[in-house]
């Protein structure tokens, strides 16, 4: 028995974990498959490779109208939440006021709570204050709900930051505006290019508060819905591939950027005397 | 080290824009549960009377036990997959431990809708799962149940929920000191007294961090059900969106979205108790 497993290295184990693996994977599999399938998107086995539902969805104007919309919001998601993420984080580093505790679990809601609740009661305020709904409003929504992604990642961020190189540009004269500039922001690049990535693609992916606050245009979720209510054809299975290859993509590059963050962690933690 | 005027700065813009955006919004919610419809108009006359209409209800009450028992099967089944894979990957994968770890979240990375048209696709009676059982001759005539049913929304949604779920126990299990359970072994206890009585109450903060968030959000999920539910598998908050919808009574759906709202902020509050009961110094 080998001093680092606790149990015996049981077979049994290894094929569960497998099989809960095929399961995870199963219906992507089933979904890339059929994308190049002639005859429809179920039946069995798939037959008669082709391309042509790709080139329908290139061809294909409104889905990559809702490309744009969706990348315009998430891109504005992005930076709302960026900006006032990254100030919570500094002022709950670094500051007490009054409704300390209640904004940090305010901020935190919008993830914990079933989409439709959030959604509907930015629905509500928004019919509240008079507002349309259209990309405006979804933008909003997204960049309020995911303030809190960026907060927890620039937060610990903060925690890794050595205060003494703050205080000695501090005591050598500068300006608190330029500190951050130059010392504190320059630190907190990893942190906001991961949190970043992960606002974009929950952003792009958002569909449960979206669905409330959808104007004229949409998103690409809310098109594939609605193509969705109309009969379901390959091309979505087309598109999904597509999302999940770009996914595939991201995530690629956010690994990437935590393993560079944590390896400067690691050569931080040598340098330090 | 930072004047009151850096605090400030830094602290108002964020605390100011989430009272306007998040905490006025969902006290607007609040209202609503409170206030009435009358022939077509919304009237802000403060009563009771929806949570009465809730109760007394039979509809609501048989809609919304369906939706707890779904949500408890998700978790259920969600925990009964993840919770071994986790293991396996703490303790068993070795060297591969991280390249694993990678391809577990990566379809969690892959849109929610993605997924649950793929379910779509296998499950319908044109499937591939109907076909494939008529291929090889294992069924004569499509099954109807697998789609459109409880049963789908649960499949669906344990495939959601179970890397969900995986994540906060993986880190927990990750997090048990390796000298603990060799001083386990070392004291004589076999690899199930080990596992029963070191392991497990050491991971359950993650447990119950991933089997609240799993019971949670299939509580007040509503895609799911429209995808693959049909009308046995409605759930509450399907009704919450007919009346948003085209039934247009706000303060009774607002009065189900409060309901909600108590049962997570009620669970949230319970689990952290528990944890700071369990978790390991």
């Amino acid at each position: 028995m080998s001093p680092k497993s606790p149990t015996r290295q049981s077979p049994l184990l290894a094929i569960y974990a497998g099989l809960v693996f095929a399961f995870i994977y199963l219906p992507i599999v089933v979904l890339i498959l059929y994308s190049f399938n002639r005859d429809g998107v179920g039946g069995f086995p798939p037959r008669h490779f082709t391309l042509d539902w790709y080139s329908q969805l290139f061809a294909d104007g409104s889905i990559w109208d809702s490309v744009l919309n969706s990348l315009l919001v998430a891109f504005g998601a992005v930076a709302l939440s960026l900006v006032l993420g990254l100030l919570a984080a500094l002022g709950l580093d670094r500051a007490t006021f009054p409704g300390k505790a209640l904004f940090r679990r305010l901020v935190l809601l919008p993830l914990i709570l079933p989409g439709i609740i959030t959604g509907l009661s930015l629905l509500m305020f928004a019919v509240f204050a008079g507002m349309q709904l259209s990309l405006l409003t979804v933008f909003l929504g997204h960049g309020t709900a995911l303030i809190s992604v960026a907060t927890t990642e620039v937060f610990a961020g903060l925690q890794k930051i050595d205060r003494a190189q703050e205080e000695a540009s501090l005591d050598l004269g500068a300006t608190p505006w330029q500190t951050f500039w130059r010392i504190t922001l320059p630190n907190l690049r990893l942190p906001l290019i991961a949190a970043g990535l992960l606002i974009f693609t929950l952003s792009m992916d958002e569909i449960a508060v979206t669905f409330f606050l959808i104007g004229r245009d949409n998103t690409l979720p809310l098109e594939i819905w609605s193509r969705l209510r109309r009969g379901m054809t390959p091309e979505i299975n087309a598109v999904s591939t597509l999302i999940f290859a770009v996914s595939v993509a991201l995530i690629i590059i956010w690994y990437r950027i935590r393993m560079r963050s944590m390896g400067s962690e690691a050569q931080q933690l040598l340098e330090r005397p | 080290m930072y004047s009151r005027a850096y605090k400030t700065v830094v602290s108002a813009p964020p605390l100011l824009w989430v009272a306007l955006f998040l905490l006025v919004p969902y006290a607007l919610m609040f209202a609503h549960s409170l206030w009435l419809v009358q022939d077509g108009v919304l009237v802000r006359h403060w009563n009771l009377s929806n949570f009465q209409r809730l109760f007394a209800n039979p509809l609501y009450t048989e809609v919304f036990l369906r939706t707890v028992r779904i949500a408890a099967s998700v978790t259920l089944c969600s925990l009964l997959l993840g919770y071994p894979l986790a293991y396996y990957l703490s303790f068993h994968a070795g060297s591969r431990k991280d390249l694993l770890y990678q391809f577990v979240i990566v379809p969690l990375w892959v849109s929610y809708l993605v997924r649950g048209y793929a379910w779509k696709t296998i499950l319908g009676s044109d499937g591939v799962l109907n076909g494939f059982l008529q291929y090889f001759h294992l069924t004569r005539e499509p099954v109807g149940f697998f789609l459109y049913s409880p049963f789908a929304v649960i499949l669906m949604l344990t495939h959601i929920y179970t890397p969900f779920v995986f994540l906060p126990i993986y880190a927990s299990l990750e997090h048990i000191p390796r000298p603990l359970i060799e001083a386990s072994q070392d004291l004589g206890a076999n690899p199930r007294s080990t596992f029963f009585r070191v392991i497990l109450p050491l991971s359950m903060p993650g447990l119950l961090a991933g089997a609240t968030f799993a019971f949670v959000l299939s509580l007040g999920d509503f895609l799911g059900p429209l995808l693959v539910g049909g009308s046995s598998g409605t759930m509450i908050a399907n009704i919450v969106q007919t009346l948003f919808g085209a039934v247009y009574d706000w303060p009774l759906g607002a009065a189900i979205s409060v309901c909600i709202l108590f049962i997570t902020l009620s669970l949230l509050f319970l689990t952290e108790r528990f944890e700071k009961r369990w978790s390991f110094k």
